[in-house]
């Protein structure tokens, strides 16, 4: 068994595991009970597992926990709440830029990870930026305004 | 019969099971839909019957019981604003529970576009029933007519202020005792308060913030987690396991039943583990035939019966054409295709001596019920099925069968269980939507009229009374159970909804499909209609007339008119046949199409138009974008509807666009996102929506109709664009490039 520490949500998080190869997605889930970050498909083909390493957006169904041991991970829950939504969240909400919302806490965190970057995006650049996130109830529409509602709303520097 | 009974059932018919792991694990699991719904467990469930659909308690608020469940729909907030309405209280009093085969009545699978148009309604009839019976308790209590008296926020007030009651007093947790009166009156559109309004759903603040349970999510007390191992080739045996295989993976064992395989484990990552270490054996499998020759293998096909669709006048005019008379002839192939959740399926289960709890995103809880039971050997009334919201399913995909798979393996294991397939597995394994093939002729006289019309269309046939769609695990496990096949109804479309004389379409059903199969959204119409509005467009290009006046002569439903006319206008249809003239030296070919359908000739009513640009020297369609006109009566919630419209839009331009499986001999070689393509962000157009709100309708349904127009309004874009007609999809670049370099330059 070897133990792992991880940073997630601002928090030091201590993990077991025998298998140094476990990826991220796994710890989050199972032993951190952060549900929120789904599994889509164990390739980093559709984007529902992103999480945020350091402010960059990541698959975490690909990235071994080892590798993000002493960064800065984030997770939809570690962005904000129900009653507390984050920006982004806020303007998903505010745009019902969701139906089964199996997808939607990838797109948020992609979406964050550009805000990040690029503060104020072009429609051009938000759609490019999401283009690893696969929706299939189609919500597109309604995720790209929310992404440019949240840039809008979102102080500049953020 | 119990669980235990037979399990020596499943000993004596010689298969083995190992089981390495302890037994009953300590917990017990309640409902998912509210914290403290098994309170109400022994309620009424019949769906006649208010009490099963309503209860209203001391402190005015109401729990609502549901069997319709909200996926990703808006279920959810539509159904409050339908009891709101009738029983004028405030939304958020009201309390769902959806999809719980011990608490709400059976409404049927949530299919069909029918949640509100059939289910919502039924809800509606129990709260207008309810609040009539309120009334009458008021009236005795106030000692006031019912006529004098008024309602506001659940609580009765007589007119001159005389004295008011709330209905928490009135009736306060006690049952109505009442059937359903569906002659119960309704609410006036003119004092409608949240009936048309775009009120937001309450599910949304949870599912953006990662603190919504999906049933992916739910962890029991004691669980294991499992991986089915597939055969290699579909119909293949299991000859031999190798257990010392995943020897090294702490917690994972095997469990096998004949062919039936899985791995758990303690930890979910182990299971994945050792599903990818465990080494086995397997027979050959039973084959599969040549896709690339399955259009060919249809129409070469004996038939099981003909089933005629429609037929009046006669097709002399194809038979022996008169004098001028000009008949075209075009063939449309639509694929299989994947139900393609984001979310590979996932079943959890709970199988005790005395009863079984199987949590699920099955859109028919009520039908897994059964299914269920069957495959345990138990009795129908010891199974429980609760619905969890899954990953957006458009219609059964693989949800039953990880919920059977679950339940096999909580069963063998003694402790609840969840089941997760594997993207792999979700691509290879879910029931597709079947192939369809369509072959069209039509007569036009001098005149441009068209004196005959025959759709003819080769689909395989459903079996009757199929008690459930046939589940993989049964079959390796031989537990026996119906075979057969299911499609939904997808026969329907295949005639023109316009005003012809002579008109014959008949359905070839064909005994087989290469692939299991279900219903996929708008089963069968997408591709009818693709086929039946591209050759409208076809006949009027030959006749030389603009599409849109084209249907508009022949159309007699002013509700269709309309559509069709509010899309003209929102577009600024420029009125001229089809094809455009086209500019020899442009590298980018621009046009617009459209098309028209009343779902089912007799639910939504859809008027969809295009614009595309099509790159020469790629054959890549870029879609700019696309007008709808949606007519589905009233509208409870208009943003939900154009949710839906939005979704049906974008999910069939992606099926359109890109999507095809395909199989080698062997099994399904589409089985992840790079050879399953679909829709991305940087393709979806702009998207412009006429949606038409009738207070006084019935509500018609929006789940589905929006998508049957998609391909063929886009394939009449790219003919108005280009002069090339397409009649195969998926409209991939390198089929529209070879087609474009095979007509025109």
């Amino acid at each position: 068994m070897a133990k792992l520490t991880l940073k997630v949500n601002g928090a030091s998080r201590q993990v077991e595991t025998d298998d140094p190869d476990i990826p991220l997605l796994y710890v989050l889930r199972g032993d951190l009970g952060l549900t929120g970050t789904h599994f889509g498909c164990g390739l980093a083909q559709c984007g529902a597992c992103t999480v945020m390493v350091d402010g960059r957006a990541v698959r975490s169904c690909i990235a071994p926990a080892r590798s993000v041991v002493g960064r800065d991970v984030v997770t939809i829950e570690g962005l904000g709440s129900p009653e507390r939504p984050d920006p982004v969240q806020a303007a998903f909400i505010a745009e019902q830029a969701a139906q089964c919302g199996y997808c939607t806490a990838g797109m948020v965190m992609s979406a964050r990870a550009l805000l990040a970057r690029r503060p104020r995006p072009t429609e051009q650049q938000v759609r490019e930026a999401l283009a690893g996130n696969l929706c299939r109830c189609g919500s597109h529409a309604r995720v790209i305004r929310a992404v440019l509602r949240a840039a809008a709303a979102m102080p500049r520097g953020r | 019969m119990d669980a235990r009974v037979s399990r020596r059932r499943f000993l004596a018919t010689g298969g083995v099971l190992i089981v390495g792991l302890g037994l009953d694990a300590p917990g017990r699991a309640g409902a998912q839909s509210l914290p403290d719904a098994d309170r109400f467990l022994g309620k009424p469930l019949a769906p006649d019957a208010v009490d099963s659909f309503l209860a209203v308690h001391r402190d005015g608020s109401v729990t609502a019981f549901v069997g319709k469940v909200d996926i990703g729909t808006g279920g959810r907030i539509a159904m409050r604003q339908l009891i709101g309405e009738e029983l004028d209280i405030p939304l958020e009093r009201i309390a769902m529970i959806e999809g719980d085969t011990a608490l709400t009545p059976n409404q049927g699978a949530t299919a069909g576009s029918y949640g509100i148009a059939r289910g919502g309604v039924q809800l509606r009839r129990a709260a207008a029933t309810a609040r009539q019976a309120l009334l009458g308790l008021a009236a005795q209590r106030l000692g006031r007519p019912v006529g004098d008296l008024q309602v506001a926020d659940g609580v009765v007030r007589a007119a001159d202020g005389s004295g008011s009651v709330a209905y928490g007093e009135l009736i306060g947790d006690r049952a109505f005792n009442l059937k359903v009166d569906a002659a119960a009156p309704l609410k006036h559109p003119d004092r409608f308060r949240f009936i048309g309004r775009s009120l937001p759903r309450p599910d949304l603040p949870a599912k953006i913030t990662g603190a919504h349970r999906h049933l992916h999510d739910l962890v029991l007390p004691g669980m294991l987690h499992a991986r089915v191992i597939r055969p290699p080739a579909q119909g293949a045996s299991l000859a031999s396991v190798d257990e010392a295989s995943i020897a090294r993976i702490g917690s994972a064992r095997v469990v096998r039943i004949q062919s039936f395989l899985a791995v758990v484990a303690e930890r979910e990552w182990d299971a994945v583990r050792a599903a990818r270490a465990l080494r086995t054996r397997w027979s050959a499998g039973t084959g599969l035939p040549e896709h690339a020759k399955e259009f060919e293998a249809m129409r070469a096909s004996a038939v099981v019966r003909d089933q005629e669709i429609a037929r009046r006048g006669h097709l002399g005019a194809l038979s022996a054409p008169p004098a001028g008379t000009r008949t075209l002839a075009a063939a449309y192939r639509w694929p299989m295709q994947s139900h393609g959740s984001i979310g590979p399926s996932c079943g959890v289960a709970d199988v005790r001596a005395d009863r079984v709890t199987v949590w699920s995103s099955s859109q028919n809880v009520h039908g897994f019920q059964g299914t269920c039971a069957r495959l345990l050997g138990v009795e129908r009334d010891r199974v429980r099925v609760i619905y969890m919201d899954g990953a957006g399913s458009y219609g059964p995909n693989g949800a039953d069968d990880a919920a059977a798979e679950a339940a096999l393996l909580s069963w063998a294991v003694g402790r609840p269980v969840r089941v997760q397939w594997s993207r792999q597995e979700e691509h290879g394994l879910d029931p597709k939507g079947p192939a369809q093939l369509l072959e069209l002729r039509a007569a036009v006289d001098p005149d441009g009229e068209v004196t005959a019309w025959e759709t003819q269309a080769w689909l395989p046939i459903a079996t009757a009374n199929l008690p459930n769609i046939p589940l993989l695990a049964p079959d390796a496990a031989g537990i026996p159970q119906t075979p057969g096949r299911s499609t939904g109804l997808i026969y329907q479309n295949v005639d023109p909804p316009y005003a012809m004389p002579n008109l014959h379409a008949v359905v070839h059903w064909l005994p087989d499909a290469p692939l299991r199969t279900s219903a996929l959204r708008a089963p069968g119409k997408i591709a009818n209609t693709f086929a039946v509005e591209s050759f409208t467009d076809e006949i009027a290009a030959l006749a030389r007339v603009d599409p849109l006046e084209f249907r508009l002569r022949r159309l007699g439903n002013p509700r269709g008119i309309e559509a069709l006319r509010r899309v003209a206008g929102r577009m600024g249809w420029p009125p001229r046949p089809s094809p455009r003239p086209l500019d020899p030296r442009a590298a980018v070919l621009t046009g617009r199409g459209l098309a028209y359908v009343h779902y089912k000739h007799e639910e939504t009513i859809v008027a969809m138009g295009m614009e595309v640009a099509v790159e020469r020297a790629t054959g890549r369609i870029r879609v700019t974008r696309v007008v709808c006109a949606h007519d589905c009566g009233l509208m409870i919630n208009p943003d939900c509807v154009q949710a839906q419209v939005e979704g049906n839009i974008l999910q069939t331009l992606s099926r359109a666009l890109h999507e095809e499986v395909a199989w080698d001999r062997d099994r399904v070689t589409t089985v992840d996102w790079a050879s399953y393509p679909i829709l991305t962000f940087p393709e979806v157009p702009r998207l412009e929506f006429e949606l038409i709100q009738r207070l006084d309708q019935p509500p018609l349904g929006a789940g589905e109709a929006a998508s049957t127009p998609v391909a063929a309004a886009l394939g009449n874009a790219v003919f108005d664009a280009t002069g090339v007609r397409l009649r195969t999809v998926p409209f991939r670049a390198a089929r529209v490039k070879a087609a474009l370099g095979g007509v025109r330059q």
